[in-house]
């Protein structure tokens, strides 16, 4: 099976949610520090070394959301990104990696709505989705109909990703109802297009409340919960990612639906994305280890893995500009 | 494999620790390790065989180490007496640099030695790495800071001279450094027996110890097995034993010592409860567990080895607990990518198997995960039990391995009964998102350590010790250095503590009125003694004083049970003890003429020295009303996000047997600081000035003393000693009598461990500050550690 084919993630069928149950957020207990303690010691618990680890990394950068969100993007930026995200990283090393017909390539493009058609069009016949930011992204306070139109309109230029963003004063008021109501029309006026709900954890307060609305975003019909827009002063940490990966393991126990995760914003080394895989693989189990169901939104990412993987096909250490810019 | 293959599998690989400079170093001594004695590596005497280590993951040869026998024990202790002079005469911040030294050399060889004490223990790197060593290099740190502050923070306080140690297998270094530090920042110097399958990390340390220019004698590392340790325990010239290992051994221990003035620590066995709630993270709960029992592959002497889950959650919780353990990985302890390495040697293995085959036997039921492990080594897999109940022999025994059983409770009552169910009391784990369950729970279960939301945390800074079987004293914090500390001057060896009765005169009862007839008093009434007999007893100068019960064995067992069932007087506010204590005060002063009168009749002594000790024991009696309520406890911060609520608990229930001088004071000097502290007494009185004591009782009766917080048995002091030693209800037991008295006191007391506290003979000037203070508070508490991490 080659990298190109896992991720046409259109192929799955979405997620359907389910009825607004109050009571599976009310019995969500989380304690911090035992999550700080899992964090703290699955670093030596477990490591990749060697092709194991050139492996991990290569499955890294197929999880890539590669992303600009800039108000200085301009269509040049966004084809150069996108050429980056159809050849990820320099053929020879590939080549040297026996990976040279795996078709890698990153996960996504993802863009704001007025780069969505640039992308497409640059993207075209790569199998690539192009990701569209929304939903007044990155605070959502536009109003509604707004925030439904812009889905719509990105759905409609092409997006086959769309990444909402969530009424923080929802989560930090307790008023999950309205929550729910918000991400499931959210949800519809996605259409096809799968669903990536941002909660913006940087924001929330506690990491209960971070685990509360992970609930609320998947009875939702959440396609993926992401952590950040990587706008807010904290964006993804491996604390709060174990949190809202149990609930996505407690979502599919209940209901046997499988949301995917995304970690954004923040994870710019290929040792932290190897933490970020390693506790997938423990928590969630290695069906998640795919683009399918696992994410990273990150930008400078891509470049030091581009560094590490050269620095195991030659043993020396690599520089920046031996790698091709996105 | 290759890498689109692992690509798709996304399957871990070997990540093995590099180890060849440590076997470089294990190579250079291949004649064996010699003993380190007095600063030098010196041959043992006693014979020319070597113990072997081995690597129990592999069953690799490491290396050989000596055996020292008796001759070489013994000149350790004598090297080690002959540096004790200068060691402990050092100004403190001389001996802070030494230990500082210590510290920064552990840092800087940390994983040269992390290496070796996996490659000898069978621990995984992981462990070895992040924690075993890195707690080491704190110990170290932290007792630096204890030398610096002596002179100022443990006044009148000095060092006890030879101090013999024995350590075990399971945490090899760090229980080194536990025993070592405090010891030598004291201003101690120790002989010190690794177990026989880990000596490897404590003779690098010996080699540290010689880089670092700690003075010859200071430290004294001699190998060998059980019959080494036996040397050193038995040694004349040991000031002190502090032994971590088995109950059993522990036991023998405080037997072999009895008697010998020997001070002792004893940090043995466990079964520690692990408690659910039903409102806990139960995802934390699970991975807590990995760190409560699957940590050192069980081998941990605080392992929360017994699951206690709220019925409603028991389900879930134990199919949450599979799934974890589905993704355990048992393996190579050098490799990076392991949970759980080996078993520490194939005994230790047979012991977990037959356990847990007996417990199968008695209708447990035994699951393990369907994972690999390495076809050859020590390797035993985790284990979950179901379906048993308190009388399986996997729930009451401690088995020391990878093993967990499970067992639901209903309410908060019946947790805290079913995690006491058990002989021992080193720590328990509670998980409760609820502080008020967590902390009300917390009071209520009987060990050292309660970790609330975590387990298995450790801290220089936290005394670390149990309840009950699992032994007395406590490692770590201002506590562990009292272990190795005396205050100066307590005991006056010159004078006596007991008193001759002298030849009866005949003379008529002193004193005029109507007959008295002096009876036990039990459960706060009078009661008459058992056998149904009384004893003579006389003044000074041989006349007949009254008589008094001769209590006899039924006595102390009914005294002892009225103490049991009116547990209210420890829970009780530390106000309403000082009030009572108060009240006793002020009803003795009532009745100053008579009890200096009888004072004067009864011990012959002037009116002046009746009067002081009068007045001295109203004032005692003020003094621990005044330390009821301010003997408090304290806060530590441990360098994670935490605090350890470090509690003074009462003992529980206390035997107290009185000396005879000062019959009055002596008798108030060791009830009331007992009392203070919450304890529940039984009391024997002088056996020859007992009436002092029995005259007391209406006292209590007016001070609003709750029924069975103090009974009072008279008679024959060495028999009734012997039966409080003797009952296992009683928690501690203080003995001011003879020498030989103290020894059956200590040897008796081994059957439950219970702490004792004697005179061996020597008498104590009650008159003096001696006479009472934080010596007392201290022996009639114990420190329970109460862990709470925070965050949200």
């Amino acid at each position: 099976m080659s990298a190109t084919k896992q991720i046409l993630i259109n192929s799955l069928p979405r997620v359907e949610g389910c009825d607004f149950h109050p009571d599976w957020v009310d019995e969500i207990k989380i304690n911090k520090s035992a999550v700080d303690r899992r964090i703290s010691s699955l670093g030596g618990r477990r490591t990749v070394k060697k092709k194991w680890q050139a492996a991990w990394l290569l499955k890294a950068i197929s999880c890539i959301d590669l992303t600009t969100l800039s108000g200085d993007d301009t269509a040049g930026r966004v084809k150069r990104l996108c050429a980056k995200a159809r050849y990820p990283v320099r053929p020879d090393i590939l080549l040297a990696l026996g990976f040279e017909d795996m078709q890698l390539t990153t996960g996504a493009v993802c863009v704001y709505h007025e780069m969505v058609e640039t992308a497409v069009a640059a993207l075209k016949g790569s199998g690539i989705p192009v990701a569209a930011v929304s939903t007044g992204f990155p605070a959502g306070l536009a109003p509604l109909e707004t925030r439904l139109a812009e889905i719509r309109a990105s759905v409609a230029a092409g997006a086959e990703e769309i990444d909402i963003v969530i009424s923080r004063r929802y989560v930090l008021t307790g008023n999950w109802r309205a929550l729910y109501d918000e991400v499931k029309a959210y949800r519809e006026a996605c259409g096809d297009a799968h669903m990536k709900a941002i909660l913006a954890t940087g924001q929330l307060g506690s990491i209960t409340k971070v685990a509360k609305a992970s609930m609320v975003c998947m009875m939702a019909g959440s396609d993926f919960i992401k952590t950040s827009t990587g706008m807010e002063g904290v964006n993804a940490t491996l604390p709060v990612s174990l949190v809202m990966i149990r609930m996505i393991r407690e979502f599919y126990a209940k209901t046997g639906q499988k949301v995917g995760y995304k970690p954004a914003g923040g994870i710019g080394t290929a040792k932290l994305a190897l933490q970020y895989l390693t506790l997938i693989k423990e928590e969630l189990g290695d069906e998640w280890l795919s683009p399918h169901m696992f994410r990273f939104g990150a930008s400078s990412l891509l470049g030091d893995i581009e560094r590490q993987l050269e620095h195991f096909v030659t043993g020396r250490y690599s520089a920046a500009n031996r790698h091709s810019m996105g | 494999m290759n890498i689109s293959e692992i690509f798709e599998t996304m399957s871990y690989g070997p990540a093995p620790e590099q180890s060849d400079y440590v076997h470089d170093w294990l190579k250079s001594h291949s004649k064996g390790f010699k003993l380190y004695i007095g600063g030098k590596w010196v041959k043992a005497k006693s014979s020319d065989s070597f113990m072997e280590s081995h690597n129990p993951a592999t069953g690799e040869y490491l290396a050989k180490f000596s055996v020292a026998g008796a001759d070489d024990v013994d000149r350790a202790v004598k090297a080690a007496a002959k540096a004790f002079p200068e060691w402990s005469g050092l100004a403190g911040h001389e001996r802070a640099k030494y230990l500082y030294t210590l510290a920064r050399l552990i840092q800087k060889t940390s994983r040269f030695i992390s290496v070796l004490e996996t490659l000898d223990n069978g621990k995984p790197i992981r462990e070895s790495r992040d924690i075993d060593i890195p707690l080491v290099a704190r110990h170290f740190y932290y007792h630096a800071g204890w030398a610096q502050l002596m002179d100022q923070e443990l006044p009148d306080q000095e060092a006890l001279g030879v101090v013999g140690q024995v350590i075990p297998w399971n945490f090899p270094l760090l229980m080194m450094a536990w025993k070592i530090a405090p010891a030598i920042a004291a201003g101690n110097c120790v002989v010190l027996k690794p177990a026989e399958y880990t000596s490897l990390t404590a003779l690098y340390f010996a080699e540290l110890c010689e880089e670092a220019g700690i003075p010859p004698g200071v430290v004294n590392i001699v190998t060998g097995a059980g019959d080494t340790g036996a040397q050193i325990v038995n040694h004349p010239d040991i000031a002190k034993i502090a032994f971590t290992g088995s109950t059993g051994v522990g036991r023998y221990i405080r037997e072999a010592t009895a008697g010998s003035g020997k001070k002792l620590t004893l940090e043995l066995g466990g079964k520690s409860p692990y408690i659910v709630f039903e409102d806990a993270d139960i995802d934390g709960a699970v991975e807590g567990l990995v760190d409560a029992i699957w940590f050192n592959q069980g081998q941990v002497c605080c392992a929360g080895s017994r699951l206690l889950v709220e019925e409603g959650i028991a389900d879930r919780l134990i199919e949450k607990v599979k799934a974890r353990l589905n993704k355990f990985r048992v393996g190579d302890p050098l490799d990076k990518t392991i949970d759980m390495g080996a078993i520490v040697d194939p005994i230790q293995l047979e012991r977990i198997t037959t356990l847990v085959n007996k417990g199968a036997d008695e209708g447990a039921e035994v699951w393990q995960p369907d994972v690999s492990r390495p076809d050859k080594g020590c390797f035993y897999l985790p284990t979950l039990i179901t379906n048993v109940s308190p009388s399986n022999i996997v729930v009451r025994e401690e088995i020391f391995g990878p093993v967990l059983t499970v067992m639901t409770f209903r309410t908060l009552q019946e947790a805290a009964d079913l995690a006491n169910n058990t002989r021992f009391g080193l720590a328990s784990s509670v998980w409760s998102e609820n502080i008020n369950r967590a902390l009300e729970i917390a009071s209520m279960i009987k060990a050292g350590v309660v970790w609330v939301n975590s387990t298995n945390q450790f801290d220089a800074a936290c005394g670390f010790g149990g309840y009950r079987e699992s032994g007395f004293g406590r490692e770590g914090g201002k506590e562990g250095m009292y272990e190795y500390l005396k205050p100066a001057g307590e005991w006056d060896s010159d004078k006596g503590n007991l008193i001759r009765s002298p030849k009866a005169t005949g003379q008529n009862p002193v004193g005029l009125g109507i007959d008295r007839t002096a009876k036990n008093y039990v459960g706060g009434k009078q009661a008459r003694p058992d056998g149904g007999n009384t004893r003579l007893i006389l003044t000074h100068d041989g006349n007949v004083a009254g008589r008094v019960g001769d209590g006899n064995r039924k006595d102390i067992r009914n005294a002892v049970e009225a103490a049991f069932k009116n547990p209210g007087w420890s829970s009780a506010t530390a106000h309403n003890r000082a009030q009572v204590i108060y009240y006793i005060a002020e009803n003795l002063s009532y009745r100053e003429n008579e009890v200096v009168g009888q004072l004067m009749s009864h011990t012959g002594v002037t009116k002046k020295a009746a009067k002081a000790e009068f007045d001295m024991s109203v004032s005692r009696l003020f003094s621990y009303a005044a330390w009821a309520d301010k003997y408090d406890g304290l806060v530590h911060t441990p360098p994670v996000k935490n605090v350890a609520l470090a509690v003074h608990e009462p003992n529980g229930i206390m035997g107290i047997v009185c000396p005879d001088v000062m019959p009055l004071l002596s008798f108030i000097s060791l009830l009331a600081p007992a009392i203070a502290m919450g304890n529940r007494t039984v009391v024997i009185p002088s056996e020859r000035y007992p009436l002092l004591a029995t005259d007391f009782y209406q006292i209590l009766e007016t001070s609003d003393v709750p029924a069975g917080v103090v009974n009072i048995v008279t008679g024959d002091r060495e028999e009734l000693a012997q039966v409080m030693a003797r009952h296992d209800q009683l928690d501690a037991i203080w003995y001011h009598g003879s020498s030989e008295g103290s020894q059956m006191v200590e040897k008796e007391s081994a059957a439950n461990l219970k702490r004792t506290w004697v005179n061996d003979g020597r008498a104590r000037d009650w008159m003096s500050v001696h006479g009472e203070g934080r010596r007392f508070l201290r022996e009639a508490t114990q420190v329970k550690n109460i862990w709470l991490p925070y965050g949200d």
